[in-house]
């Protein structure tokens, strides 16, 4: 018994309108940490660094998954309890309207001049039933709901309501809350999205497996043999930079196979996606893949095509080109390992004092290549997962991989010679590009609700709810005494606070009204109007 | 073009710091404003005036706060009206000013002018003036509004021309899209909107905390202010005017950002804070629906609304990283 008291009084509570304004508030407060702190689904390399950075506080934080806010149980208990109380508050509220919409407006007050709206005192002639039944088609005809009533003494009223609109707009407005949200679900649930660095030419061109991602993410009913078979390669990037480095124009010429489909060939920018039948792909970022040359003590000769990630706007870029089957024949030999990796620093317009080691522009007015020579061993064998961008900084703490030599600047064709007799050639370079490759089948439905909640909520602030009331009296000589009132929704709920006609611009529609009666409309002044006649209003 | 556009701000900044100059005046001089004469009317007066001309005219509208008794009322007529007009006309002229500084940035960069954080903040301003003006021709009455009004477009515009200041320039290809033309105007108009609903929300806040008798600052700027009603419903109507466009522009953000970065809402700090804002702002209208919510109470809600506002605008383009960094700043 008590359980069942304390479980009504708690829906109660979570329905009421105080609880869904503390949740919102609640909700705008819980969204703020994910603005301040780096977020894993946006930025892992950032979460990572703020942990290492921040040995003490950092787990805590990640404890209380500030890393992952828009993921937490507690942002995700937040949204949920507010649409539970919003789905407790709409479905009585729909009942209602739903009502409401077959419902005949109630009958008129019996003091009309005591409404905010009030005009009265006009006689006319024709019996009431026939003035009353004039009215009611003239308010018909501009879209008043009416009902007319005959009373005992001969009275009849006429009673029109117009304004139902608003509330459909309410309801639609907050029915498309719920339906983002389930769009939002479906997304989750059934979406997916792969990231990959591509680098120009056919021989880095990459099909749609998970295999062959960077990085990826597979919402929760979604497995790898899900993915839309397709292929993409990159046949060129171009870009357009102003003198000051600033980006103009950046286009991706891709070919892409989708299906079963021939080869084509798309121009693919920022803000133009490739969109192919189960998934679309986004150019997101660029930059250059230095081609190196590397001839070892045997005189075999590898080629590797090593994208550097850029550090800043202007493209000066780092990475690591890695020849780990380098001297092969000398190891059997025997010997020490003699892997060869170098680490580089690509400038695409070298400065005018190179020792400033930034570039001066992003495109490739000249460039120079910067590298560092390593031999030893790389650590692949380890196992430890590691990045192809930079050296494994232990082996070289640990002696195993040691510098050889200064650090060398090359042009485009130059070559360096080694001390150990082997060279290393700088051929060239070749763009890469990132690109996302994503399927959101829930973003129609979010679409759908986005469109829906905007023309409901200019549907709910636009409209207005009113009610106009004729009394149509028998004179007793064959003619009829008119007199109307009137009131919006928002005078009825406000009657509390003052007691004086809203600035809604209803006065003027009120006036219309009483012209079609052929009454005089007078309105009330704020000083007198007692609130009893309105508060009637409000219990019927 | 760029440089006439540089020397137009200068003007426009003049002309709405001397209109601030006027309002001033006209606040020192002219005890009450037009609302002490409709106070000195008597209620039988204002019921002789009927449907026809209650709504129109030159008459300011009702509600009438109660006069109280003890406190002189001076019927202002003469010098400091003619201060608080002069003052709308300067800020008229300084709003073409500003219209000019516009559309000499956008002749000059070849684009529409709102590509950066200081062209926003230009647009942002004018959308403000221009709506100042309107509410200004609409409602004769709150015309003392406009001290406050001018003096935040001042503040804003002072501080874009000194540090958000950007030499013209092509866009940077992420924003060059036709939803740039959708998605930034519509933001920037909502904005200029919620700026101009903010100063009668925080002047209807000193008002109420005026007539609950506190006289110090700054309940004490209260005395002058139009009467408690009026700063409300104004600031109810233009919250409501620029709610659905700011969930406009929110929404084509959403879209946008799928054409640009293949996913419709990711959490960026701008997104988050323009979801903060429409939160705080959706609840001010559903406080100021509920009648159990104190008005104070929710008009302190449309004041956090502006806050995140502009922590949305100067915070996070200033300290946060994301994919909305366009400001042009270094």
């Amino acid at each position: 018994m008590n359980a069942v008291r304390m479980a009504r009084a708690s829906w109660r509570w979570l329905t009421s309108m105080r609880t869904a304004l503390l949740l919102l508030f609640l909700l705008a407060v819980a969204a703020v940490p994910g603005s301040l702190l780096p977020q894993r689904n946006v930025a892992i390399e950032r979460v990572n660094s703020y942990l290492a950075r921040n040995p003490e506080l950092g787990p805590w934080i990640d404890r209380f998954s500030f890393f992952d806010v828009y993921a937490s149980v507690w942002f995700s208990a937040i949204y949920l309890l507010l649409f539970v109380s919003l789905v407790g508050c709409l479905v009585p509220r729909l009942r209602q309207h739903l009502t409401a919409l077959f419902a005949v407006p109630p009958d008129a007050p019996n003091r009309l001049e005591r409404l905010p709206h009030h005009a009265g005192g006009l006689e006319r002639d024709g019996d009431p039933a026939v003035n009353a039944e004039a009215l009611r088609s003239a308010l018909r005809s501009r879209r008043w709901r009416t009902a007319v009533r005959s009373h005992p003494d001969g009275t009849v009223t006429v009673a029109a309501e117009k304004g139902y609109l608003k509330e459909t707009g309410n309801l639609v407005f907050h029915f498309a809350l719920l339906a983002i949200l389930v769009g939002v679900a479906v997304g989750s649930w059934f979406g997916w999205h792969g990231n990959r660095l591509v680098v120009a030419g056919p021989d880095h061109g990459f099909c749609d497996s998970l295999q062959q991602f960077d990085e990826y993410g597979l919402g929760a009913r979604v497995s790898a043999e899900d993915l839309p078979p397709f292929c993409v390669q990159l046949n060129d990037f171009s870009a357009d930079y102003l003198d000051n480095g600033q980006p103009v124009r950046f286009a991706a010429n891709i070919s892409y196979e989708d299906g079963g489909a021939p080869t084509r060939s798309v121009q693919v920018s920022v803000n133009e996606p490739l969109r192919l039948s189960g998934a679309n792909v986004y150019l997101l970022g660029h930059g250059y893949a230095p081609v190196i040359r590397y001839t070892d003590r045997s005189g075999a000769t590898q080629t590797q095509v090593a994208p550097f990630l850029p550090e800043d706007g202007l493209l000066t870029s780092q990475g690591v080109v890695a020849f780990p089957d380098a001297n092969a024949t000398s190891r059997t030999a025997g010997q020490a390992p003699a892997q060869v990796a170098f680490a580089g620093v690509y400038l695409p317009t070298v400065p005018a004092d190179p020792s400033v080691g930034r570039s001066a522009h992003p495109a490739e007015r000249d460039p120079r290549l910067m590298l560092v020579a390593y031999q030893g061993d790389l650590g692949l064998e380890t196992g430890r997962p590691r990045s192809v961008y930079e050296l494994d900084q232990g082996q070289i703490d640990s002696g195993r991989l040691v510098q050889v030599g200064d650090a060398h600047m090359m042009r485009v064709g130059e070559s360096w010679r080694l001390p150990d007799g082997s060279t290393v050639e700088f051929l060239g370079t070749r763009p890469w590009v990132t690109v996302s490759v994503r399927h959101d089948p829930g973003s129609t439905v979010v679409l759908g609700g986005a469109v829906a909640l905007l023309l409901g909520l200019m549907v709910s602030l636009a409209g207005k709810r009113r009610r106009v009331w004729a009394r149509v009296e028998p004179t007793g000589d064959g003619r009829s005494l008119i007199s109307l009132g009137g009131l919006t929704r928002s005078e009825l709920r406000e009657t509390g606070e003052r007691n004086q006609p809203a600035q809604s611009g209803f006065a003027e529609e009120f006036a219309r009204v009483a012209t079609l009666a052929g009454a005089d409309a007078t309105e009330r002044g704020a000083a007198d109007a007692p609130s009893v006649g309105v508060g009637k209003v409000a219990d019927g | 073009m760029a440089e006439l556009s540089d020397q137009l701000l200068l003007v426009a900044i003049l002309g709405y710091a001397l209109a601030m100059l006027g309002h001033a005046a006209e606040y020192a001089f002219g005890a009450k404003g037009a609302v002490a004469r409709v106070a000195l009317r008597s209620p039988r007066e204002l019921a002789a005036v009927g449907v026809g001309s209650a709504s129109g005219g030159d008459l300011p509208q009702q509600p009438i706060s109660p006069v109280r008794p003890g406190r002189p009322v001076h019927p202002p007529r003469g010098r400091a009206e003619l201060f608080g007009i002069g003052a709308v006309v300067a800020t008229v002229l300084a709003a073409l000013a500003h219209v000019g500084v516009l559309v000499t940035r956008g002749l000059a960069a070849h684009r529409v002018p709102w590509g950066n954080m200081y062209e926003f903040v230009l647009a942002v301003c004018l959308v403000g003036a221009v709506t100042w003006l309107v509410v200004a021709a609409m409602r004769p009455s709150a015309r003392l509004l406009g001290l406050f009004v001018t003096l935040c477009l001042v503040l804003l515009l002072g501080f874009a021309g000194v540090v958000l200041y950007t030499p013209v320039a092509p866009l940077v290809p992420a924003l060059n899209s036709y939803w740039l033309k959708i998605h930034v105007s519509t933001a920037a108009t909502a904005s200029g909107l919620l700026l101009v609903g903010f100063v009668p929300a925080a002047l209807f806040l000193i008002r109420t905390s005026y007539d609950r008798g506190r006289r110090s600052f700054p309940a004490s700027l209260g005395a002058r202010l139009p009467d408690a009603a009026t700063l409300e419903r104004l600031t109810f109507r233009l919250h409501a005017f620029a709610f659905p466009i700011w969930t406009f522009a929110v929404i084509c953000g959403a879209i946008w950002a799928e054409a640009a970065w293949g996913r419709y809402w990711g959490w960026d700090p701008k997104e988050t804070w323009a979801f903060v804002s429409w939160v705080v702002y959706a609840s001010y209208l559903h406080a100021r629906a509920t009648p159990s919510v104190r008005r104070t109470t929710a008009t302190w809600i449309a004041v956090v609304g502006w806050i995140t506002m502009l922590v949305n605008l100067y915070v996070i383009n200033f300290v946060a990283v994301g994919l909305h960094s366009y400001a042009g700043l270094d």
